[in-house]
């Protein structure tokens, strides 16, 4: 058995956790999350971490407007996922919602615009 | 036809970031339809449209949002009341008769008699020239918000090898983001013995990408003269004197500062409104009212929250009260004071009235574990919360019923013990 300690990440709240691991790495048990989400979070994290990407895309009117992975994508793609959005233009009139990457970075999710405007 | 540069408004609010735009929302929804916000930007949302980062909402939307889509949750409101607003605004006066005097390039400049006033005008970042660091003054040294505009919204990098002082929120979010677009992140600096920041931020910006988090370190001087060329860093001792023998050069293009942020109060000043040296906002009521009836304050400008959903909830309660003051509705009595014990930094509000149960919120002035948060009446305990951990970058807060305001002396009293 071995334990690691986690920050969790899912609320501003920052729960210090304690996960114990079994020899294969198995989560056995999670102690010090203040909700279920927290058991959740270190259980992902222990076996495949993930995290939602925001950042900026280019906009057709010249301008940048921000962008977010619709959900949670492996940690380790963090960076190929940047590089797809990257080589990624969105349309001029992007709304908050609208998908301009149906599959990033081969991951099965979108990445969708998070405003209602660019800026220039 | 000439526009009219003597304008009466039943309320008026100062800034349209989520401060200025909860507090109309919750105003129109209380009855009152004559509101009129000014924003200084282009566009409604304040600074969330540059927070392009998610983890906004979680309390007031029961989702995780990012910062534009926060704003853009409250810019729906407004639009959908048709509550109305002038962007591109600049509010240069404000007299404690509430007059407020504004500009901008339509009407010029003019003026506007206020029924009740909001300040909603937010907070700025503790500028390089506040922190005293020694060497050249070369380009390349930002605060960290600014930079976060530079490549959130303008689409530019500032710089490709980086170096952060101070380990706010703003300065782990913007380590995370220059990382993301290729720049490298060498350190990032911090005074204290601790993070202002949360303890989430420094898992998913710092931990997850490998950026060292130098506790007790400052830079203690700067080098290059045209672009930033380096800094030299150094531990601090407990006095945060910095130890000569821990000076180490790291090569660097780019200084970013994240160095604490300060209440933007200057029409406040200027109003003659009572400020709290300790917050550097306005002394407030429960109602977010200020000394001079009749003008609120919430938000950032009030004091600086750590989450937005607070901002909204906070403007919520200025917006109803500035409502029930308009219409001669207001409840007021004698009222207590809230005094702190230094370990708890300050209280907001600083006064309150008994006319219903009241949240206090709170800051304490260093990290606390497994202490208690006390509140007295005189010498009688009427609170005591068991807390895990108390830090100074996590707001607090406790509610006071309108019972215990009501018996109590003079003022109530806060500490941890």
């Amino acid at each position: 058995m071995k334990e690691r300690a986690l920050t969790c990440i899912v609320c501003p709240r920052g729960c210090p956790l304690t996960v114990t691991l079994g020899e294969g790495g198995e989560v056995l048990s999670v102690t010090g999350n203040a909700c279920k989400r927290g058991v959740e979070y270190a259980t992902t994290e222990c076996t495949a971490p993930r995290r939602t990407v925001t950042t900026t895309v280019r906009c057709e009117c010249g301008g940048v407007i921000s962008v977010k992975t619709a959900s949670t994508v492996p940690k380790e793609k963090i960076f190929e996922v940047m590089a797809h959005i990257n080589r990624t233009v969105a349309p001029k009139s992007s709304k908050i919602g609208d998908v301009i990457i149906e599959d990033v970075a081969e991951t099965g999710v979108a990445v969708v615009v998070t405003a209602n405007r660019a800026n220039r | 036809m000439e526009l009219i540069n003597n304008i009466n408004c039943e309320l008026v609010i100062i800034g349209g970031g989520p401060a200025g735009m909860a507090a109309a929302v919750a105003a129109y929804d209380a009855g009152l339809r004559d509101i009129l916000i000014l924003e200084r930007e282009g566009a409604l949302g304040g600074i969330l449209r540059q927070c392009i980062h998610n983890g906004f909402g979680l309390h007031r939307f029961g989702e995780e949002l990012t910062g534009p889509e926060y704003a853009a949750r409250y810019e729906d409101m407004v639009r959908e009341r048709e509550i109305p607003f002038m962007l591109n605004t600049m509010v240069i006066e404000l007299s404690e008769k509430r007059v407020i005097t504004a500009m901008n390039s339509e009407r010029g400049i003019f003026t506007v008699s206020a029924g009740a006033v909001i300040l909603a005008m937010g907070c700025r970042e503790r500028p390089k020239g506040a922190l005293g660091i020694a060497g050249t003054r070369p380009a390349g040294i930002f605060t960290a918000g600014t930079a976060q505009k530079f490549v959130n919204m303008n689409g530019y990098m500032p710089g490709r090898e980086v170096v952060i002082l101070g380990s706010g929120d703003i300065g782990l979010i913007m380590a995370r983001r220059m990382t993301l677009e290729g720049a490298r992140v060498h350190a990032v600096c911090e005074l204290m013995s601790y993070s202002g920041g949360l303890a989430r931020n420094i898992e998913q910006c710092l931990n997850d990408f490998d950026i060292p988090l130098l506790l007790s370190h400052t830079v203690v001087e700067i080098h290059g003269r045209e672009r930033v060329e380096g800094v030299t860093i150094a531990e601090v001792d407990e006095s945060r004197r910095p130890i000569p023998e821990t000076k180490r050069y790291i090569p660097c293009d780019t200084l970013l500062l994240s160095c604490g942020l300060i209440p933007e109060n200057e029409l406040t000043k200027m109003a003659g409104i009572e400020l709290d040296r300790v917050t550097s906002g306005a002394v407030v009521n429960g109602d977010r009212e200020t000394d001079i009836p009749g003008v609120f304050a919430c938000g950032n400008v009030l004091h600086v929250h750590d989450l937005v959903d607070y901002v909204s909830e906070e403007a919520k309660i200025a917006g109803e009260a500035a409502v029930r003051f308009i219409r001669g509705e207001a409840e007021k009595n004698a009222g207590i004071k809230l005094t702190v014990d230094g370990r708890v930094r300050y209280t907001v509000p600083q006064r309150i009235e008994a006319v219903a149960d009241t949240k206090v919120y709170f800051r304490v002035s260093d990290v606390y574990r497994d202490k208690k948060i006390v509140v007295r009446d005189g010498e009688r305990v009427i609170i005591s919360k068991r807390k895990q951990k108390l830090a100074p970058g996590e707001m607090e807060s406790v509610t006071l019923t309108k019972e215990m305001i009501e018996n109590a002396g003079e003022s109530l009293s806060f500490s941890i013990e």
